[in-house]
């Protein structure tokens, strides 16, 4: 495949988690180095740090579509109608047709805090209550019905969920649809949401930090969970001609590769061998060279095993020149919606020209070899790579460039 | 989007390989509801093994002999896996656990609830560094993902190994999400012909609502006993496509989504 033929552009987009709503707010935040992490209080749950959405309890869906209700839905909902993309989608239904335009989401855990609540509320002869709808809130699907629902769309739509690369294999799903001629469009995005299973499960796992997360820094130790939302109009290159001021973000989608680390479920490779062939594949795929990329939005989780795995691999690939940074300290780690919110960080930093240094970190790990940043750099930036690893060994790196 | 399939294999209830359900699709054979039996995954070391549950172990077993049958090497395949409730044996637990101030969430439970488990176990025990992609599309993931496999067979030019999988609820959350029987297909689609290929498939999207293209069987009994299955369990909504393979001849087959449709052209090799 030829990387005019990859190139895809993001026409419109925004995300929302613990640091806003939205491209003015995100940027606001990460030029201000202002986290969203708070100690958490989340269904009784008290241990470390979470970051969670303002608003996202009194958010109300439509009428319509309000069998969909469940905290993960109504976080996709407030994207759809942050920084007007519901509206650019919209013209681009409008322009291309309604069956014209696919949905590609990715989650990990959908709506499953509905399941908990009606788990909680299960009776004496074990009945789940009358009014839980499995099918509109857990099910996975659930998220990308919505979606095509609230924007009335006909094309195909998919849920992917591969644990936290899920909204970055996302975009990967829909290049698939764009380039195979089954779309002319796609809106791709994710979310995933506070819920009991992820914050016990990863506590259970002896991966949350009691402190916030503090990614690269030598004294890291562990994850704070966030929850997010994200939406991006993806367009075949020659699609419209596009005027006027940006719904959100607009840039491009360069490349893609993934790959497996077929070693462990919930351990990265040693030496980030898969990671490494994700980003060689996102290069190949852009037609890059490793000194084309100027900034690299790590995975960067906070654990132990996963930053210091990434830096390996970042540094086997690229060498010790290429400024790194994860976010995750302004949002927490946002699971399967990481990569499209991340996606949202890039273009800004791309259309901003500057980079935003990891948070909170005192003292970067000694033993790390990639140049890992820890204060913002004003700096043009032209291409931008964004890192996603999730259990299950699935790996995910996305180049992303300019607005053509 | 053309693809050929190169290998096929069946693991179900009743249909203990591709064999077996060519059989009984055929009419040769009579359709009986055994539960079927799942392998173990010889593939993964004996401490890897002893966590996976009975659909890691049936999704393994159905790409395993889809690639054999292929005479495809599973590390070099790119892979789409497919269900609608994934491992929905582990969620009910860590579920109940969640709803129970006592209970401890075991954390092999937790890395295993993803919905990608299957397909990481399957790499793990392929020792493949390839892609993986891996949807949920509640009674319609089979339809959708056999678009996305072929999909990216044709873009990525590349042998694209599809595993659609669903098993039986269990209770409470079966309640709310009724699941029936154990169903696994497993299909290796190559972009371009090969000489053993089954089959060549036309693959495309369309807007429009319909139904499934009904399963019909030369026994009308099994016809009514399969169709329940197709509507039981939604990876055995495969059904009508392999019926078309096992008859031969050209075969239009469209499988419904909740919106639109995959529309499938069937055409011997």
């Amino acid at each position: 495949m030829t990387a005019t033929m990859t190139a895809l552009r993001m026409t419109a987009g925004t995300g929302i988690s613990a640091i806003g709503l939205g491209v003015a707010q995100t940027l606001a935040a990460l030029r201000h180095r202002r986290t969203g992490l708070a100690p958490c209080d989340f269904a009784g749950i008290t241990h470390g740090y979470a970051g969670s959405v303002a608003g996202v309890e009194t958010h109300a869906l439509p009428p319509a579509l309000a069998s969909y209700d469940c905290r993960n839905n109504r976080l996709i909902d407030m994207a759809l109608r942050t920084d007007g993309v519901a509206n650019a989608i919209m013209a681009a239904r409008a322009h291309y047709g309604a069956g014209r335009i696919g949905v590609v989401m990715g989650t990990s855990t959908s709506g499953v805090l509905a399941s908990e609540d009606a788990f909680c509320a299960m009776d004496a002869q074990g009945r789940l209550p009358a009014g839980f709808d499995y099918e509109h809130t857990q099910d996975l699907f659930s998220l990308a019905r919505y979606v095509r629902a609230a924007l009335d769309l006909g094309g195909p739509a998919l849920c992917v969920s591969m644990a936290c690369a899920s909204s970055s294999r996302a975009f990967m799903d829909a290049a698939y649809l764009i380039h195979a001629g089954i779309c002319d469009a796609v809106v791709v995005g994710g979310a995933d949401s506070l819920c009991r299973m992820t914050l016990r499960g990863f506590a259970a796992l002896e991966l949350v930090s009691a402190e916030r997360c503090r990614p690269c820094d030598a004294r890291r130790d562990g994850i704070s969970i966030g929850e997010a939302a994200g939406i991006v109009l993806l367009e075949r290159p020659d699609g419209r001609t596009m005027s006027g001021p940006p719904a959100g973000f607009r840039a491009s989608v360069l490349g893609y590769g993934a790959s497996s680390d077929g070693h462990h479920m919930s351990t990265p490779h040693p030496h980030g061998a898969g990671a490494v062939l994700a980003m060689q594949r996102a290069l190949q795929s852009a037609r890059l060279p490793v000194d084309a990329i100027d900034y690299i939005n790590l995975h960067g989780t906070g654990t132990r095993a996963n930053d210091a795995m990434e830096d390996k691999a970042v540094s086997t690939l690229f060498g010790a020149h290429v400024p790194c940074s994860s976010t995750k300290g302004w949002t927490g780690h946002t699971l399967g919606a990481c990569g499209v919110l991340e996606a949202m960080i890039c273009a800004l930093s791309l259309e901003h020209g500057f980079m935003p240094g990891c948070l909170g970190v005192d003292d970067v790990d000694p033993a790390f070899h990639t140049d890992v940043l820890t204060g913002n750099v004003t700096r043009p930036v032209r291409h931008v790579m964004s890192n996603a690893f999730g259990f299950g060994g699935a790996n995910c790196s996305l180049i992303f460039g300019k607005a053509a | 989007m053309r693809v050929w399939i190169s290998g096929l294999a069946v693991l179900a209830d009743g249909m203990a390989g591709w064999e077996q359900a060519r059989a009984i699709l055929r009419g040769e054979d009579t359709w009986r509801p055994t539960p079927c039996t799942v392998p173990q995954p010889t593939t993964l070391a004996p401490n890897e093994r002893r966590r996976t549950s009975p659909i890691v172990r049936l999704a393994m077993a159905v790409a395993a002999e889809a690639c054999a049958a292929a005479g495809c090497d599973p590390a070099q395949v790119h892979n789409v896996f497919g269900s609608s409730n994934g491992d929905g044996m582990v969620v009910n637990t860590i579920l109940q656990a969640l709803a129970d101030p006592a209970a401890g969430v075991s954390p092999t439970q937790f890395h295993n609830s993803v919905h990608n488990a299957a397909a990481g176990y399957w790499t793990i025990g392929s020792q493949s560094h390839q892609p993986v992609a891996c949807f949920g599309g509640y009674d319609w993931s089979w339809g959708f993902s056999l678009l996305q496999a072929a999909a990216e067979a044709v873009v990525e030019d590349r042998t694209v190994l599809l595993c659609v999988y669903d098993m039986a609820m269990p209770q409470p959350l079966g309640q709310k999400r009724a699941t029936r029987g154990t169903f696994g297909v497993g299909l290796v689609l190559s972009p371009h012909p090969v000489p053993h290929a089954l089959a060549m498939l036309d693959i495309d999207y369309g807007p429009q609502n319909t139904a499934d293209t009904p399963l019909t069987l030369p026994d009308a009994q099994a016809t009514t006993a399969l169709r329940v299955l197709c509507h039981d369990n939604p990876a055995a909504r495969c059904l009508p496509l392999l019926a078309a393979i096992a008859k031969g001849g050209t075969h239009a087959i469209r499988v419904a989504g909740d919106v639109g449709h995959v529309a499938i052209t069937v055409t011997p090799c």
